[in-house]
């Protein structure tokens, strides 16, 4: 909409600001990216996201969203062209469930695998494959994306999935997209981050990939120390 | 509106997850169908309905299949009976607000409870409670800030919020009654002291809200399979 300011903090190596970033770039909306040093958060993260002190934070006219999905969902509200969820109530209630879903049990077994010992991580990686296939029982093989034929809300809340994942695999040394149990989630993520306007936002993977190896290494050495 | 026998709604009523739909269905004045689990031992009914988590609320809508979570539930019933009780407010900016803060109090408000029925002795005790009166003073301001001077979270009329948080009412009166304290008391929290009597005797929340006994029975179930830790 004409005149729209809309700010969005985030931080380049998070996938929640990533997804933001997708849901702004598929609505065709206008947005200046604020980049956050999360070691040394700015006092303007501090003042619009002062419960969670987290990124992505979207600033729209001044007034602050925080919480990736919630923003998605109020980019979806509040730009009405090329809609995100589905128009039908039901399939909108499911959307949202299987985005939830990855976000609470996913998210904190990726959290825990990077901060597990040697003996720990192939357990927790049992578990986060248990959760993937869970995911992958959901996916319909006729269909390319969530929804159909064309991207939403379920394919851009997901898809980092598919970056993060490999990337963990090499950096942990434990299997998670198992090609063999998952083959719809793998060509689903595949066909998600081939998208033209999906791709173009990935960080370069290498960088990705030496920051969380950085990362988990530092925390490996505190671990043996 | 729905037809007798076409919502049924799967729950415990000691479950404030459950009591949140049951208040929503309230509100939209949906005749629906409770059918009562036993959580110590699960339905097919359950285990079909809901393979994933295994646990209550599931919705079952006619024919569609089962919906399940409590705030995706409420947001399903409201769009496809929008004429009835409107609960989620109109504006985007406000139904992210709102839509945050039932993420917080599902995330890091009812934990606190749990964290003070969990706590080996009295200092742990102490601890969760004064955890417990931050998260309320937190809550009084969003109160002011959503309510704007009216009498819930969502103006003149109970909304998605007032359903977030006061579906835990009875739970609320169970654990200050066991644990002797208040949490939300008038000195800093004097609007949700307000709201809570409001709520409380409002006809669809009173009548969803769970008895002293129901909640008694599931506490001491609790107690049984997950123990206070041990210092």
């Amino acid at each position: 909409m004409a005149g729209d300011k809309v700010k969005l903090l985030g931080f380049w190596g998070s996938p929640f600001a990533l997804r933001v970033e997708w849901a702004l770039r598929l609505k065709g909306v206008e947005y200046e990216y604020v980049e956050e040093d999360l070691s040394n958060k700015s006092p303007m993260l501090l003042q619009y996201n002062p419960l969670y002190k987290k990124v992505p934070v979207l600033v729209h006219n001044g007034k602050p969203i925080m919480e990736s999905l919630v923003i998605i969902e109020y980019i979806d509200e509040t730009w009405k062209n090329r809609p995100l969820l589905p128009i039908d109530p039901f399939e909108r209630a499911t959307s949202r469930f299987w985005a939830k879903f990855v976000d609470d049990k996913f998210v904190p077994l990726i959290i825990k695998m990077s901060s597990s010992t040697r003996e720990q991580k192939d357990k927790v990686a049992e578990e986060a494959r248990e959760v993937l296939k869970t995911l992958e029982s959901s996916l319909n093989q006729n269909k390319p994306f969530y929804g159909g034929k064309i991207l939403g809300f379920m394919d851009i809340a997901v898809a980092w999935i598919g970056i993060w994942a490999p990337m963990l695999e090499k950096i942990i040394d434990i299997k998670l997209l198992d090609e063999e149990y998952m083959p719809l989630l793998n060509t689903w993520f595949r066909d998600v981050l081939e998208v033209l306007v999906i791709k173009e936002c990935i960080p370069p993977l290498d960088k990705l990939l030496a920051h969380y190896k950085d990362y988990y290494d530092r925390f490996m050495a505190t671990k043996s120390n | 509106m729905a037809k007798k026998g076409e919502i049924k709604l799967l729950g415990t009523p000691a479950s404030h997850f459950v009591n949140r739909v049951q208040i929503g269905l309230n509100l939209k004045c949906i005749d629906y169908e409770f059918i009562s689990e036993n959580l110590g031992c699960k339905s097919d009914l359950l285990l079909k309905s809901n393979p994933v988590h295994q646990r209550v609320p599931v919705l079952l809508h006619a024919n569609e299949p089962p919906l399940i979570e409590s705030l995706l539930i409420i947001e399903y019933i409201d769009e496809i009976f929008p004429d009835v009780h409107p609960i989620l407010p109109r504006a985007p900016s406000v139904r992210a607000h709102n839509r945050t803060w039932a993420y917080f109090i599902d995330t890091q408000f009812f934990p606190l409870f749990e964290d003070l029925r969990q706590s080996p002795d009295k200092k742990g005790e102490e601890e969760a409670k004064i955890q417990i009166r931050e998260a309320a003073k937190l809550l009084e301001r969003v109160f002011v800030e959503c309510s704007d001077g009216k009498a819930y979270f969502g103006g003149d009329n109970i909304g998605y919020l007032d359903i977030a948080l006061g579906c835990f009412l009875g739970w609320i009166t169970f654990s200050e009654t066991l644990n002797n304290y208040k949490v939300f008391d008038e000195t800093i929290s004097p609007r949700l002291v307000e709201w809570a009597k409001k709520m409380r005797s409002h006809e669809a929340v009173k009548n969803a809200l769970p008895s002293h006994d129901a909640l008694l029975k599931h506490y001491s179930m609790i107690q049984y399979i997950k123990p206070p830790r041990t210092a």
